[in-house]
């Protein structure tokens, strides 16, 4: 379960990271790239939460 | 500047434990939590404020890039070599080695101005997270002319509503929110980042001759300076601001308090990886914040008194939207919080019979008022400076017991030796200094962050002279 929540998180931290990149490059429209890091963002205190309270 | 996270509760946990005695072997760390702890401390919501205000003061882009490198990384030399050494040999927390030096009734009084300082850097926590928490109901963040003056109401109430929340907070409870702040901190950081890269997306500087040209940035300037009238923030101004805007925690030796757990001297590298996060990228990212509002939305950089102020809310929002506000509100707050908790415990070292309950409710207040001006905020490059010049000195003090009292034939630790409550020489050496300071800072208007070496240098040469005067060998 931890090892799943650590995965998620890292993966969490990459949709905050990742859609701003693809903004810079063109490739996103801003408010897909606000949604989208705002998605990551929750996932991140979800899975992030599950695995750094042990 | 500082945020919760694995140290506080380090230093929490263990200096109820070894608060007057060594630290023993046995409670010894490695390095991976001292960076752990740098990566997440200087991650706060001050970033948010300091960035923009290297901009709004007219620092020139390639002066921002290369003095902020060349600072941060005086600031990483100087806890290796002047705090860790110390903090290993001796291993005990800054304030019971300031105890045996000065005496407990000094320490008391050094306890109260540290903890209305804190209260003073906690008050601008306070007022950046009410910036961010007034955006969804339309609250806007003006900044008074005075230095001691009020926002509109609305902002006011929120300062309030936000202080009072962020103390009961404190006061109920630490751990819940160190706890918080460690979750938080990667994805702060990460956030961070991201604020750089979309706002140089959104003045389209997506090529590195686009951003070696440096047009967005001179327009930015050009623009606040026609607002703010003409300002200069020099390249040495960054340099000598980024070594000592934490002059408190190195040159002042409170990281002692840290560094007294370190297993290994490389342990002391470990604020590299916050100088460069924190208080490289970060405050890049949120000066380029501005820049991309200025370029976007210049009317949204425009306070009521029609100047340029940087309101971390509204910048956040704009470029991250939502994700912007929660990381202001977050960053604020996780910042706010331990600094009450830490102020309100230099209170209660003041009246020891007091609650800890009380006294951080006491803190909680003091910094809700002043987060109610928010013209503090504004200052905050002036007050760094001034919180590094005021309790920097004690750190020469340290310094010098520590290297030179045994060369020049006098007692170190001497109040413990002369059973003394109050060390004279260095009550004078710390103080005298600081007023001078203080006066060229506040009346000949000095940048308050080139006096902390200064008054470190006469403290300590101060305290040397002072001690051959006043000791008297035959009180041991």
């Amino acid at each position: 379960m931890s090892k799943f929540a650590k995965l998620a998180s890292f993966a969490s931290l990459g949709l905050v990271i990742i859609p701003s990149l693809l903004y810079f490059a063109g490739s996103l429209e801003l408010d897909a790239m606000k949604w989208a890091i705002l998605v990551g963002t929750a996932c991140w205190f979800i899975a992030a939460t599950l695995w750094m309270s042990h | 500047m500082t945020n919760t996270s694995d140290a506080d509760a380090l230093t929490k946990s263990s200096s109820s434990e070894f608060e007057r005695e060594r630290v023993p072997d046995s409670a010894l760390l490695g390095d991976s939590k001292f960076w752990g702890m740098y990566a997440g401390e200087h991650a706060a919501g001050t970033e948010f404020m300091i960035g923009p205000l290297f901009l709004a003061a007219g620092a020139s882009l390639s002066d921002l890039i290369l003095g902020l490198l060349l600072g941060n990384f005086l600031a990483v030399l100087t806890w290796r070599f002047l705090v860790v050494p110390i903090a290993m040999e001796k291993r005990l927390t800054l304030y019971y080695q300031l105890e045996r030096i000065a005496g407990g009734s000094l320490v008391k009084f050094y306890n109260l101005v540290n903890g209305l300082l804190f209260c003073f850097l906690a008050g601008a926590m306070v007022t950046v997270s009410a910036s961010a928490v007034g955006v969804p109901f339309g609250v806007v963040f003006d900044v008074p002319a005075n230095m001691f003056g009020f926002s509109n109401w609305q902002f006011t109430s929120l300062v309030v509503i936000v202080g009072i929340t962020i103390a009961v907070v404190a006061a109920g409870g630490y751990e819940r929110v160190a706890h918080m702040a460690n979750i938080a901190a990667p994805w702060m950081i990460a956030v961070f980042a991201v604020c750089g890269i979309v706002s140089l997306g959104q003045m389209q500087v997506t090529s590195l001759s686009a951003f070696s040209r440096g047009d967005f940035w001179s327009d930015a300037i050009a623009f606040v300076q026609e607002k703010n009238g003409p300002q200069t923030f020099s390249f040495w101004q960054i340099v000598v601001f980024a070594w000592l805007c934490n002059g408190a925690m190195h040159f002042g030796m409170a990281d002692l308090s840290i560094f007294r757990f370190a297993r290994n001297k490389s342990a002391g590298w470990a604020p590299a990886v916050g100088m460069f996060l924190g208080h490289y990228v970060a405050w890049i990212s949120a000066a380029l914040l501005l820049a991309a509002l200025i370029k976007l939305t210049p009317e949204l950089a425009i306070g009521a008194d029609g100047k340029v102020s940087a309101n971390p809310g509204v910048l956040a929002f704009q470029s991250l939207g939502w994700t912007g506000i929660i990381c202001v509100v977050i960053a604020g707050w996780t910042t706010a919080n331990p600094t009450i908790y830490r102020a309100g415990l230099a209170f209660q070292g003041i009246f020891p019979k007091s609650s800890r309950t009380a006294m951080t409710l006491v803190a909680g207040i003091v910094s809700t008022v002043a987060g109610a001006f928010p013209n503090l905020s504004a200052q905050l490059l002036g007050f760094v400076g001034t919180y590094g010049t005021v309790l920097g000195p004690m750190g020469a003090v340290i310094f010098v017991d520590f290297y030179l009292m045994k060369k020049f034939g006098l007692r170190e630790e001497y109040a413990v030796h002369s059973h003394s409550r109050m060390n004279v020489a260095v009550m004078v050496a710390w103080l005298l200094p600081v007023a001078v300071g203080l006066y060229f800072i506040l009346v000949q208007g000095l940048f308050a962050a080139y006096a902390v070496i200064p008054c470190w240098v006469v403290c300590a040469v101060m305290y040397l002279l002072l001690s051959k005067f006043i000791q008297k060998p035959n009180r041991f």
